[in-house]
């Protein structure tokens, strides 16, 4: 039968997370996304399905937690807040360096720095483009709903697993802090030892008679063959772009205009889409679901027949970059948000297509 | 049908949990719901509020600038939000500690005698259900009964045992609350 329930985004995380069969989860607690251990904590999932909850003593301590789990071909993932995910940005590049399968959430608040505690999606860059060093990309994964919060993080591991990277929900303290309806998927049994074994043959499982040790390692002192296994890792940020792009039309057909928006702004454009349709405006809302791989294809085709793109976010103009990447210089592309943890009203983002957009 | 409603308070008048009773209320009559708290330094500061949205069809944007309804329990709250109502929209308040009442004429103003209804009956816990029963004499968008399946699901099961005084309390506040004339 099915069962809805009023969650909060965090909480959603947390249940999500011991329902698809997670073997840990490590965290260290900051606003606004304390919710995730908190509600871990009182689950107590190590009780029914046997996975681990540990409060780490910092955030690097639990991202190189995930090194050791993944390493194993255990399911295991952790969730901060921007600065807290910035202290992960050197344990995310050894795990993709290493190809360690993990999930990483980030409920964004307001930076730089300590910043503030409301809901920005300033960390946009850090996400899609690297943020550790080194030529690599995370699997990143934008929820808009409390509902997605949910869902995410079984289609995280599944994605970080089939690709063997890091995946990263990136959501932001809107999303986690708000209650909305939500349906639970049914209990997804833990892999046995036996199943990581033959899922993953290249995890520490314990070495066999039949095959050598399996290492886990980012480091390669011989340049040439890291060029070679950069060139694998490349390849396989291509397959992402060409299997994995997700991404969400809402009123695009015969749309004039378009705004470009992901998780909570695009909650707040498709208000705005409404507010405009009323006055007669034909604008329409592409929200990218996959960050990276980024919808640019998408947004390329639909450019086409556009007289001017929107690309609203909470920052200062990240995203903005990559939809202008994708459009070239065919349409005005332009950016509107406010930031530092202010979030702005669907009236806003109206005036500034107008201001912008269509007027400008 | 779509209803937009900020509540607005001191943080301990049960402002969030109000809200959460009146979205499960929604979830109960198989409505969309979004529940939006504040959750920032003003929260810390004393001040809390929450956006509720009720609709029949999916939920945009959680966070608004102006509202249907204002429901509003203290003097910062008053400032703060008497703008934010949308012209012919509802305000609701509690009279205590109200210094400057409503001035706004384009739109229905009620009032309700809560924290003065609370305290004698003897039961000033149930101050927030006084204020949702007479939000729901203005505006009847969910049935009783769905409210009490609400409330019952938004309360641990250890305190259903309050789950009649808490009835009680909204049908009180169904009968106490009046259209303010200006």
């Amino acid at each position: 039968m099915r069962e809805i329930r009023l969650m909060k985004g965090n909480e959603a995380i947390a249940e999500a997370a011991i329902r698809c069969g997670a073997d840990g989860y490590f965290g260290y607690p900051i606003t606004p996304q304390s919710e995730v251990m908190e509600t871990l904590m009182a689950l107590k999932p190590w009780e029914t399905t046997g996975m681990v909850v540990l409060q780490a003593e910092s955030e690097i301590a639990s991202i190189n937690m995930l090194y050791g789990g993944a390493g194993c071909g255990k399911k295991v993932m952790t969730s901060s807040s921007s600065p807290g995910i910035s202290l992960m940005q050197e344990g995310l590049t050894y795990l993709a360096g290493a190809e360690l399968p993990c999930v990483v959430v980030n409920v964004v608040r307001g930076g730089p720095g300590l910043g503030t505690i409301q809901p920005a999606q300033s960390d946009y860059f850090q996400a899609v483009k690297g943020g550790g060093h080194g030529d690599y990309k995370l699997i990143v994964l934008a929820p808009s709903s409390v509902q997605e919060m949910a869902d995410f993080v079984e289609l995280a591991f599944d994605l970080a697993f089939k690709y063997r990277n890091p995946a990263m929900i990136l959501s932001d303290g809107m999303i986690g802090q708000m209650m909305e309806k939500v349906e639970m998927k049914p209990y997804r049994p833990r892999w046995t030892s036996e199943e990581i074994a033959n899922l993953h043959p290249w995890a520490t499982t314990g070495k066999p008679k039949s095959r050598e040790r399996n290492i886990i390692t980012s480091v390669e002192l011989d340049a040439n063959a890291f060029e070679v296994f950069n060139h694998k890792l490349q390849k396989k940020y291509q397959q992402m772009e060409e299997e994995e792009v997700r991404f969400e039309e809402f009123q695009c057909d015969d749309a004039d205009y378009l705004f470009v928006a992901y998780g909570s702004s695009a909650r707040i454009c498709q208000k705005s889409v409404q507010i405009l349709r009323g006055k007669g405006v034909k604008v329409g809302l592409l929200r990218p679901i996959t960050l990276f791989p980024f919808p640019s294809k998408k947004i390329a085709e639909l450019s086409n027949r556009l007289k001017g793109i929107l690309s609203v976010e909470m920052s200062a103009g990240q995203m903005v970059e990559d939809v202008k990447l994708a459009v070239g210089c065919k349409v005005k592309v332009e950016h509107f948000g406010r930031y530092g943890g202010v979030i702005h009203s669907p009236e806003e983002v109206v005036d500034a297509l107008e201001k912008k957009i269509i007027g400008g | 049908m779509n209803e937009e409603i900020i509540i607005a308070g001191f943080g301990g008048q049960g402002v969030l949990s109000m809200g959460k009773i009146l979205a499960y209320s929604g979830v109960m009559q198989d409505m969309e719901v979004s529940w939006m708290p504040s959750y920032g330094p003003e929260m810390r500061g004393g001040t809390a509020n929450v956006t509720v949205i009720i609709s029949d069809s999916r939920i945009s944007s959680p966070s608004l600038k102006m509202y249907d309804t204002a429901i509003i329990l203290n003097q910062q709250s008053m400032d703060k939000f008497e703008k934010s109502v949308k012209p012919g929209g509802v305000l609701l308040y509690d009279g205590n500690g109200i210094t400057r009442h409503p001035q706004r004429k384009d739109i229905k103003v009620y009032r309700v005698d809560a924290a003065e209804e609370a305290a004698r009956m003897q039961s000033l816990k149930t101050f927030n259900m006084i204020v949702l029963g007479a939000y729901l004499k203005v505006k009847p968008i969910v049935t009783m009964e769905n409210v009490m399946n609400g409330l019952k699901k938004s309360l641990p099961e250890r305190h259903h045992h309050m789950l009649p005084v808490n009835q009680n309390a909204i049908i009180r506040g169904t009968e106490i609350v009046n259209e303010v004339t200006g």
